[in-house]
This record gives C-alpha cells, structure tokens and sequence, in this order.
C-alpha cells in the first residue's frame, strides 16, 4: 500500500489510514487545542475547539472526529479556525456560571486555560435559561452544573473506560443535562465512585468534596507512588501539601492502570492522616493496659526477650508474620532478622487470603 | 500472573473463575469491559451473579467447590471430542495419559451432577473455548480458598495447557493477587521455605550462598505456615511471636481459636499503623511508618516492581518498618549495612535475587519492570513460558480429582457461607474505616441471601439474622439480592461486628495451607 500523506499547514507529512487529523496533527509537533475530546475514547466533537481548515469542505471540521485521507490539505492556525475557536469559548463561558475566584479547578482548567489563550471573556452571551442545583447528597463528588460545559467526557469516562454505565445525557437543547440514574443523585444510581468522570472533567463542574479548599494546583506537590490496595497496583499521584495528602489522582498514561482508580485507590488515602495513628511505642504492664516507652526501651526489651526465649527453647520457639501490605523492603528485612538473626525458618505472610 | 494487565483489553477471549473483579479489583476489570464491548467474549464461572455477569456471553453458576468437575468435564469435552491443542500438549507438555485417564470420569452428566451447570453449558463452553484461542484465564480467591485449592489451580493450569493457551500474548493463567504486595512478600522469601527470589532454604547451594551474603550459619529446616505457628502457640511450642501489619484476629477463620491462641502466646510483638483487635495481644507494640511515609517498592499481580514514595513524615515517633527490624538485629548483634529502602532494594534483594539482578531504583523511576528482569539490560518479561517454552522445561499436566469441601450443608446447618471482599471497604477496614466517605457507602456487613431462601424462611429486606456455624455466631441484616443462589448465605469480613470469620472453618488445603474461607455450613434465623 502506498503511504498516505497530508498537507499539515502546508507542510507533507505521513499518517496511517484510520488516524485522525487530530493525531496525526498531534504526532508531527502541531498543537491543535482540545477540551471533550478523551483519548481511546470514541471522538463526539461536541466541543468545537479542535476546529481546523480542511481545503474544499464546506465548514471548519472537529480534526478529533475526521479521518485523516490521502491528499487533504489541513491549516491548524488561520484566522477562522481562531475566530471559531474563539466564538466556541465564548458560548461555553455564557452558558454557566464560570467565576473562577472560587473555583476548585482554578489552575487546572481547560477552559480558563482557553479563555486566557484566546482572550475571552464572559459576558457577550447570555447565560443559560436553565440552571439546576448543585448536587452533592454524598460524601466523595460535587456536581456544580453551573460550571458544566457538556462536553460529555465524564459520560464517556463511566460508559467507554470504567464501563460502569452510570452517568449520561438527559434532557436536550438549552435544558440539557448530565445525568445519573434518569436524573437522580450519584448515590442513587449504578455510580461505584470511582471518580473517574472528576478526574476527566476540564472545568470545576466535578470536583472531589473531600479536597473541597484544601489546596490550589499550584500549591501542590504531586509524588507518584502505587497504590496500597490489590494487587493491580495501579500507579497514583499523591497531591501533597503542607505536610497532609489532600487528594489523589491516577497517572495517566502508566502502566498498568492508565490512568484508572477504583474508589478504595481514588477516596481511601486520608487514614494515613487520622488521629488514631500509633505514634508511640507501647509496653503493655502487668495489669493489661499499654504505657508508652521510647525505642530503646522498647526495642531493648523485644531484643532481650528473643535472645531469652532463643536460649532457653531455641530459634524454632520464635515465629513471625510478614505483612503483605508493606513494601518488598520491609518483608525482605524481616525475613532477614528471623533467619540470619533468630535463626529459624519460622517467617510467613498471608499469601494465602 | 504468567501475562499482564496491558493484555486484557487486547484479548479476544476471557475465562473468569471464582473473581468478583469488579468489585476487588475494579481497574483489571474495566479493562475485561472494554474488551468485550471490542467483541470479546467472556465465560463467568462463579456461584454469584456478580456483575460482570452483565459482560458474560454465558455465566456457568457452579455450586461453591465444585471447580474441578466442572474444569474436568470441559476437558472431558474438549479430549472427547478432539478439540484440544494437540501438538502443543505433544511437544510443549508431559503426563497427557495421566490427565487424560483422570478427566475421563468426569463426563458433563458427571460434572453437571457435581457442579450444578447443566451438561449443554458444559460442552457449549469447551466448544467456545476450543473456537477462541488464545483464552485468558483469570482466577482469584474463589480457587485457591479452598481445602481443594492447590487442586483447584493445578486444574487451570491443566485447562490452559489443553488449550495451548500459555504462553502468548493475551493468554496464560492469571491469578489476580488481592492485596498490594503479596507478590512482593512472596518474592522477597516472607514464606518458612524459601529465601529471596523462591531459592530454597533446604538446598545447599542457595543456602551457602546466603550464608556468604549475611555472614551467619544458617537452618535448612523448612519453618512453620501461619495455621502451624497458631496452633502452636497454646502448646508452648512457639513462645514468641511477631506480628507485622496483620489483623490475624479478624482475618483468620474461626476468631475465637485464633484470639484464643493468641492469648496462650508467652511473648507478642507487633508493628502496625492502628491499635487493632490483634494488637491487644501484644506485649509491644512498634507504631510504624504508613504507605506514602517510606521510600520503597510493591510488586503487583503481574510481576511489576513498582516505587511505593514518600510524601509527608510519619506521625509522632512512627519509624519504617525496615528500621524496626534493623534496630532489633543490632541489639541481638548484627550491623547491617543498608540504612534506606533504595539500599535494601539495590545492594541487596537485586543482588541476591536472581529474577530481580537487573531491577534497580534508578531503572524503576517511572512505569515499573516485570521480573524476571535477569540483567541491567533486560526490560522486563511481560508474559512466562513463551511460545509455550515453559521456564521447568515442559509444562507438567496433574491429574485432580474433585473433592467436596471438608464441611457441606447438612441438616443442622443447611446453607453454605462462602466469604470475600466487598467493594468500599478492604479487608478489616484499619484503612478503608478511617478514610473519609468509604463508611458512609457501606456501613455495617450484611448477610446476601437469595430471594427464595428469605421468602422460605420469612426474612424480609434489612432484617436482623443470626447466622450461626459450629463455631460461632454473629447477628446482622439480612440483604436479599437476585446475586446470591438458593442454599448460599454470602458475607465479608471487613466489619468486627458480624465479621464472616466467627463462622468460618479452620481447615486447610494440606500443601499451600490456605483456609476455607469460601465454604463452611451454616444456618440463618430471623431475629
């Protein structure tokens, strides 16, 4: 087969039948802006940002939705791309109420990041005749509709990644909705929580309520780690700040999860902040309580009493459980201690459960 | 794992088995989803209708522990009638004649009469086995928690090599681990037989060389397996024991033996996180470093060695794990030398196990590597036994029979208790409880009972029941669901309060020494 080729801002570039122009655009360095668009999703074009000449169609086209084909001539950066570019933010900012001031997605909003870029602001439209509620009836999402642009990738994220099939469209024109449940509450419907649709959203439409002023983008660190959970081991950024974990978020892109989290991975991360934590050694005294000690008095005693017990029954009287929670290192040293130390075998974990 | 995760939405056939995927590893399962809504087809083989039964082409609802006839009658089928791989098992396998004449007594009437699945669905699903090949199979804690289990995961294996399905891409059978490193704990030799890497404390080379690489004598004999060390404690043969970040007295079956044990211990150490149940046992207790506290690694279900970060500072005087036991060993008169999780990982596991010789931190910044990585150079073993080249030589087919489970429904106790995990919450909630919103979702545990046996024995919706075995009693609500079959009682044991181990059975598989927790007898009053 003969390789296909393009025109890309008057540049000939090769593509593979089936890319789109927005990949192909996207592989050769050409930045084309996007906001619904949802990778290994299926392209709606329902945002209108991804706008690009084609030479000899009729209108602009959603380069995320059109197959890239042999000869065609594509401009990225002309001035009615911009001018459309420009009219498609403008209408999203009318169609809600986007104050950013107090924003959860300040910072890290596709749309804010649009406005900036293009020089938009609200006001030339007027806003939506049909605003509803806020929703938030429970303890890990918020839905502003205010802020949303119904781009639709959060119903992309539940249907086509997740596969949970809880979030969708209802209603239509001016009254159109995201909806769950044939429009009731997240904890109504077939919604397992696990956050997705917040993670994909590019405005402050779905935010996490128990990240809700904790922190700004910008005053953030983000670690990567794996999360503590099964075995999937997916890979998570911890957003830290001020010494606390206030939110987590998947890797998008790693292996293995690309950028998937399950409720227990996205939402169960703050016991690590509880103030029922251990911070003390402990010697439980005669009469059964527990009295804090420091560590050589503690570790001096666990020492004491193993060598004592070693003496008089010998190694195979000590055994030990490993945690199959903690990391490779730990397990690895506390194999270490009871063969080379104590000297028995007698070390296992719950390999089995 | 002998495959990985990056398969799974790439694969055109699935066999699931005893794994409630959706629910105890959300994120595999997404990708399963994806696959079939790409045309794959899936076959479901669990006593519930869990909810990728939505996903399922056909789901096979066998009765709790009767895998093995089922899985020998679908290779009854596939020999009958000559569909399976028949020059893979001549030139990639050995002791075909032995699984041939085991799987010859279990014709599908056998197995339907065994397993409940009916003698159609049997041989419809050999034939779509035997159509899509490569199959993966995917297995989790339904297999294995049986006193069957070993016998139970030697059966996969068995239809798998049928098959000629491992060894490829989107193939192989694939265990998927429950909790985060237990892989890991495993490969790092956290088990009385092995050392670093599965080398085997009763072999004098992997012994010497351990000997040369921590400077000390060490024992061949193989150590003791979790129910072994319980139960000897009442008897004084184990005196001492330590126990790191395990709830034993909520995990273990039958809690008031192991609490009972653990009492009778003379000295208990533990380092956790939380006070928990079993730490009230303990003589001291060491407060540790949490996930996010500590620079280390996990390794996942697939064999990825992961980084695990540090993030913020452990509360109080919380130290890592790693110290705790390093501190010990200086007390009882060895200096080691690592003092960080990258020194442990690089200058010794990487050193002295043979599958991890080309893992190094520096190479696991980002996505992390699949053992075995043999060299520096290596970039990881994304699926075992390529081409059918099985790492032993040539795969090994053992023959299994089925056998019940040690204790089934009679009429005292006339329902089955099969056990596992529940979506919002992991294991005994020290995490899950105390992390904001998961309590809210699910509150307290619940006994599933099928429609038919809570309109027979009158419970309605949410009523209060005792469900009680030979060995205790717990009192929850009921939760009537289309999900459970008639004659099945399910519950988790992530609540203290109506935990399913007051109930389960302490009976184990003979090799691998996994409890029963999937099948016990019990029986159910309204309250």
């Amino acid at each position: 087969m003969a390789t296909a080729k393009l025109s890309l801002n008057s540049k000939e570039v090769e593509f593979t039948p089936g890319e789109t122009i927005l990949q192909v655009a996207w592989r050769n360095g050409v930045k084309i802006p996007t906001l619904c668009y949802l990778k290994d999703c299926t392209p709606t074009g329902a945002c209108r940002i991804c706008l690009v000449e084609v030479t000899g169609a009729r209108t602009l086209v959603a380069s995320c939705a059109t197959p890239a084909s042999n000869g065609m001539e594509v401009f990225t950066d002309t001035e009615k791309v911009h001018r459309a570019r420009r009219l498609a933010v403008e209408l999203m900012l009318g169609s809600g109420e986007h104050n950013c001031l107090l924003c959860e997605a300040n910072g890290e909003c596709k749309l804010q990041e649009l406005a900036y870029e293009y020089g938009v602001s609200a006001g030339r439209f007027e806003g939506a005749s049909q605003h509803y509620p806020t929703e938030d009836q429970n303890p890990l999402i918020i839905r502003d509709f205010s802020k949303c642009i119904l781009c639709g990738r959060c119903v992309q994220a539940c249907n086509e990644v997740q596969v949970n099939r809880a979030i969708g469209f209802g209603y239509r024109g001016a009254e159109a909705k995201i909806i769950t449940a044939g429009d009731r509450p997240y904890d109504e419907s077939d919604c397992v929580f696990c956050g997705q649709c917040v993670q994909v959203c590019p405005t402050g439409a779905l935010t996490e309520k128990k990240a809700k002023g904790l922190g700004r983008p910008w005053e953030t660190k983000k670690v990567r780690t794996t999360c503590p959970y099964c075995g999937v081991g997916c890979q998570l950024w911890l957003h830290v700040k001020g010494g606390k974990v206030i939110k987590v978020t998947g890797v998008e892109g790693a292996q293995p999860n690309r950028g998937r989290l399950c409720v227990k991975g996205r939402f169960g991360y703050d016991f690590i902040h509880s103030p029922e934590r251990l911070t003390s050694p402990l010697i439980k005294q005669a009469d059964g309580s527990f009295k804090e000690a420091s560590w050589d008095e503690a570790l001096d005693l666990v020492a004491e009493r193993f060598t004592e017990i070693k003496q008089k029954h010998g190694p195979d009287a000590i055994a030990g459980v490993s945690c199959a929670r903690s990391t490779n290192e730990d397990s690895y040293q506390m194999q270490k201690l009871f063969r080379a130390v104590i000297g028995t075998n007698n070390i296992d974990h719950c390999a089995r459960t | 794992m002998t495959n990985s995760f990056a398969d799974f939405d790439k694969a055109k056939m699935f066999f699931v088995i005893g794994s409630n995927m959706t629910e105890a590893h959300p994120v595999a399962a997404s990708f399963v989803k994806n696959a079939v809504n790409a045309g794959a087809q899936l076959v479901l083989v669990d006593p519930r209708r869990t909810a990728l039964a939505d996903f399922a082409k056909i789901h096979l609802p066998l009765k709790v522990g009767s895998d093995i006839a089922l899985l020998n009658g679908l290779m009854h089928v596939l020999i009958k009638e000559d569909l399976y791989a028949k020059e893979y098992v001549q030139n990639c396998t050995v002791g075909f004649e032995e699984l041939r004449a085991a799987v010859e007594k279990y014709p599908p009437e056998r197995a339907e009469e065994i397993s409940g699945v009916p003698v159609e669905q049997i041989v419809e699903v050999a034939r779509l086995l035997a159509a899509n090949r490569p199959a993966m199979l995917i297995y989790t804690l339904g297999i294995t928690e049986h006193t069957c289990g070993v016998n139970n995961v030697l059966s996969c294996a068995n239809l798998q090599m049928l098959l000629g399905n491992v060894g490829f891409e989107c193939g192989g059978v694939n265990p998927l681990r429950g909790q985060n490193n237990v892989q890991g704990a495993c490969d790092m030799g956290a088990l009385p037989n092995v050392y670093p890497g599965y080398q085997k404390v009763n072999e004098p080379a992997a012994k010497a060389k351990f000997e040369k690489a921590w400077g000390v004598d060490l024992d061949d004999k193989i150590g003791l397996m979790i129910p072994a060390m319980m139960d000897g404690l009442p008897t004084g043969q184990v005196k001492a024991f330590y126990i790191f970040g395990e709830n034993l007295a909520n995990t273990e079956p039958d809690i008031s033996h192991v609490e009972h044990c653990l009492e009778s211990a003379e000295f208990v150490v533990a380092n956790d996180i939380f006070p928990t149940e079993t730490t009230r046992f303990a003589d001291v207790i060491f407060p540790a470093a949490a996930w996010s506290e500590d620079d280390g690694t996990f390794t996942n279900s697939e064999r990825r060695v992961n980084r695990v970060r540090k993030a913020v500072n452990p509360p109080g005087q919380a130290k890592p794990n790693w110290w705790v036991f390093k501190q010990i060993a200086k007390r009882m008169g060895q200096d080691w030398a690592s003092n960080s999780g990258q020194e442990i990982w690089d200058n010794e596991i990487s050193v002295l196990a043979p599958q991890m010789a080309g893992i190094k931190f520096e190479r696991i910044e980002h996505d992390g590597l699949q053992w075995p990585v043999p060299d520096l150079n290596h970039l990881g073993t994304p699926f075992l036994h390529k081409e059918g080249c099985f790492t032993c030589g040539l795969g090994n087919f053992k023959a299994v029979e089925w056998t019940p489970p040690a204790e089934v429904a009679d009429e005292d106790f006339p329902l089955v208790l099969s056990t596992g995990r529940r979506l919002y919450h992991y294991h005994t909630r020290t995490q899950t409880g105390r992390s904001g919103g998961l309590n809210d979702l699910l509150g307290q545990e619940t006994a599933d009972i099928s429609v038919a046996d809570a309109q027979r024995l009158g419970i309605s919706q949410g009523q209060k029941v005792a469900v009680s075995s030979r060995r205790g009693r717990v009192e929850v609500a009921a939760r009537v669901t289309p999900e459970v079959p008639p004659g099945m009682v399910w519950m988790a044991f992530h609540f203290r309060e109506g935990c399913a181990n007051w109930l389960t059975n302490p009976v184990y598989d003979p090799v691998s020494q996994t409890a029963e927790y999937k099948a016990c007898a019990v029986k159910i009053e309204p309250l």
